[in-house]
């Protein structure tokens, strides 16, 4: 592309996000602006107790979560060779890869009132055991997901720690104590609050696991009351009210996490590399190995239930009625449409945003394109689709959108994801190639043709096979937009749980798993391969 | 085709704070190399005569017309970058094959054409390999190739054999030379081995902070008379 195409492209990406995102504004303050007393009204004390419940289960969760990261990632570091340390790091990996769904049903199949640890539970608890919903199904949900993320990040910092420095502490003689005090909490700690505001972030905007695991008015977030209150309630005004409200915490945590420079978008794969390290005392090695232990049985346990409970369900009978193949095809349509779109984008706005730095002008363009893309940060799926559906009430075409919404919306979730997948690879490609074609005459389709497709085409299929996982596991906008007509396979889930139909839900659950893996994989293979 | 004369007229340019005027008229077919400090100016001079950067004034004229506002592959120059001159994942045919066509669509005279350049650089049978399969002499041959196929006026080298070691380096000024005996085009290149500069070279231009220091034969910058600037950079060269 010429710079001037490139520029363009990026501008008509930035349109399009803003059409999406602008579309959801106009419809609140439509709302607002027609019902103001009905806004006003909508702050009472019950809204604020779903804000205190949303910013204290973001706050507890994020503590279990990195508190005990820490200890993990230094067991991790201290022993860079143990049989099995790779199949822990991979097993790592996976919460990151599954759908929210998927793993609060995990959760709820081994801790729930019929899970497979009830009857320990229930010995335990002395008597029936009720269940972990509430509070505490939140938290360990929460906990399964990032924790093993702010390992992973909290790994890294520690693998940057220079080999010669552990040299040296091993020289001087120091103890796990003073090696810990003195090397690897220095590490740790800059990487710390950038960990914490991400995974803080991660759940105050959490939706799905809030819906399934959150029981009642005592337990319930300001993203799933905004869905209660516009699919069962019918209470615009508190709906609106309670967007504002959610869009103002998201932006004080993307503030938050701006400030301590946290990476906005994690990558799913874990390094792997491997250092010697200094003798550990045998005493500290059998406190690590009980920890590792216990974390690996923590993260294995839901995704063990997963697939037990999932593999239990009627496959057969499931994969035979029409209703899953219909949602199954819906899914599958609807994630292609939505990758190719986060893929476009991603690469729209990597292009405008090299364009820009190559022109050396234009520091304010330049910092808009940095930015513009995090906007889908801040806003919230649920927020936006909240947006559209209260504007769309009005046109009575809501349940016709959701294809449009679904895949849209998703796509420019997915798309900062799919930024960090192009953008060193296109950077370097252009770097290297764009003088040379400039001085050939090679543009347009046979700069695609001969040059950008080759360089690319590997990027550009991890970019679309993880926003494809994304989009395919997304269980926000569909809640919001779904109905009999457009039904994908997270909805179609949630539908056979409400009906107690859960042995169809774990199968369906497994089903979805096993897509959403199988496509990260794909894209983690893909991205491995030298090109 | 023979060589055209290039004439950079109060050519302005500011980089990064570095203000830079060239003013400087090379004949037609003549051998020049252009010396200077790092960061002096070389490689942004080629790159305005090149066509990647546009001067804020002045005007760049080569073989009689103004080629200031045309994009690089409308002017008659082809040049060679310190680096990247080949895309990696296509082979040396059809590397040098985009010097005919953008498209890659070649005529079977053009397939000729692009084997006999390939002969004439010592290349011939390397036709199907990847330039990570060569080694780095053997990729400048190739990029050389391409400039026999593209046939322009003008060769532009960016300290081109930089990376070499001194056999092929000297392998590759033999093979310079010749094709300027055979072509007779007009050869500007940026070094920074004042031997490169004397074996090949007719005239030299010394660029120091942005402006032409000092231009005129080679030979009268390496004897007493040289310039006081050359003079501390070479001496800095040989320290």
């Amino acid at each position: 592309m010429r710079p001037s195409a490139r520029l363009l492209a990026g501008a008509l990406a930035a349109f399009a996000v803003l059409l999406v995102i602008g579309g959801a504004f106009a419809g609140l303050i439509a709302e607002v602006g027609g019902n103001w007393a009905g806004a006003a009204a909508a702050f009472d004390p019950y809204l604020l107790r779903i804000v205190r419940f949303t910013l204290w289960q973001a706050v507890l969760s994020t503590l279990l979560s990195v508190g005990p990261a820490i200890f993990v990632a230094r067991a991790l570091s201290r022993h860079p060779a143990f049989p099995g340390r790779r199949l822990l790091l991979a097993l790592f990996a996976v919460p990151l890869a599954l759908p929210a769904i998927v793993a609060a049903l995990g959760v709820l199949a081994l801790y729930g009132r019929a899970g497979w640890l009830a009857p320990l539970l229930g010995f335990v608890w002395g008597g029936d055991w009720p269940g972990i919903y509430g509070l505490s199904g939140i938290l360990v949900a929460h906990v399964f997901f990032n924790m093993p993320l702010a390992t992973r990040l909290l790994l890294e910092s520690l693998d940057s720690v220079p080999a010669d420095q552990w040299r040296l502490a091993s020289q001087l003689g120091m103890g796990a104590g003073s090696g810990f005090r003195l090397i690897e909490w220095p590490a740790m700690r800059t990487a710390l609050p950038g960990v914490a505001a991400l995974v803080f972030m991660l759940c105050v905007t959490s939706f799905t696991i809030v819906l399934l695991l959150g029981g009642g008015p005592a337990a319930t977030t300001l993203e799933v009351a905004i869905y209660q209150a516009l699919r069962f309630d019918f209470d615009i005004a508190r709906a609106v009210a309670l967007t504002i409200l959610q869009l103002l915490l998201t932006i004080a945590a993307v503030a938050l996490m701006a400030t301590f420079g946290a990476a906005t978008t994690g990558e799913a794969s874990i390094s792997v590399a491997s250092r010697r390290h200094a003798h550990v005392p045998p005493p500290e090695r059998w406190a690590n190995a009980l920890l590792l232990g216990a974390v690996a049985a923590f993260v294995a346990g839901p995704l063990l239930a997963t697939l037990l409970s999932g593999l239990a369900a009627d496959l057969a009978r499931l994969a035979g009625e029409s209703s899953v193949q219909r949602a199954t095809a819906t899914s599958l349509a609807l994630a292609a449409v939505s990758a190719t779109l986060a893929v476009a984008l991603a690469w729209s706005f990597v292009a405008a945003r090299g364009a820009l730095a190559a022109r050396r002008s234009g520091r304010l363009a330049e910092r808009a394109a940095d930015l513009g893309p995090l906007v889908s940060l801040v806003v919230p799926p649920i927020v936006i689709g909240a947006g559209w559906f209260v504007l769309l009430r009005r046109t009575g075409g809501t349940f016709a959108a959701a294809p449009f919404m679904v895949a849209g919306v998703n796509a420019m979730m997915a798309m900062p994801f799919a930024m960090r997948a192009l953008k060193p690879a296109h950077d370097a490609a252009t770097a290297r190639h764009d003088r040379l074609a400039a001085q050939l005459d090679i543009s347009g389709w046979n700069r695609l043709r001969l040059v950008d497709w080759p360089a690319l085409r590997r990027p550009l299929g991890v970019a679309f096979a993880f926003s494809a996982s994304l989009s395919l596991g997304d269980l926000g906008v569909i809640a919001l937009f779904g109905s009999e007509s457009v039904k994908t396979l997270p909805y179609l889930l949630i539908e056979r749980m409400g009906a107690y139909r859960t042995a169809d839900a774990a199968g369906l659950a497994l089903f979805l798993g096993l897509l959403c893996l199988a496509l990260v994989l794909v894209a983690d293979r893909l991205g491995r391969e030298k090109p | 085709m023979t060589g055209a004369a290039i004439v950079c007229e109060q050519m302005a340019f500011s980089y990064g704070g570095a203000q830079m005027l060239f003013d400087l008229t090379l004949p037609a077919g003549a051998i020049v190399a252009l010396m200077g400090p790092s960061g002096s100016g070389k490689s942004t001079l080629l790159s305005l005569i090149a066509g990647f950067e546009t001067p804020s004034s002045g005007r760049v004229v080569i073989g009689g017309r103004d080629v200031t506002r045309e994009p690089p592959a409308a002017r008659p120059v082809s040049m060679v970058f310190q680096e990247n001159n080949l895309f990696g994942h296509l082979d040396v045919t059809a590397n040098v094959g985009l010097g005919r066509s953008p498209a890659l669509r070649l005529s079977a005279q053009d397939k000729a054409d692009v084997a006999a350049a390939l002969a004439r650089v010592g290349l011939a049978g390397m036709e199907k390999r990847l330039p990570r399969e060569l080694s780095g002499g053997e990729r400048q041959r190739v990029v050389l190739a391409r400039v026999l196929v593209r046939d322009r006026p003008v060769l532009l080298l960016d300290e081109p054999f930089a990376a070499l070691g001194p056999a092929m380096k000297g392998d590759m000024l033999d093979l310079l030379r010749e094709l300027h005996a055979e072509r007779g085009m007009t050869i500007v290149m940026a070094t920074h081995d004042p031997d490169d500069a004397r074996a090949l070279s007719s005239s030299l231009a010394f660029v120091e902070a942005g402006r032409i220091d000092a231009f005129g034969p080679t030979e009268g910058f390496f004897g007493d008379a040289a310039p006081q600037a050359f003079r501390r950079y070479a001496g800095e060269m040989r320290r």
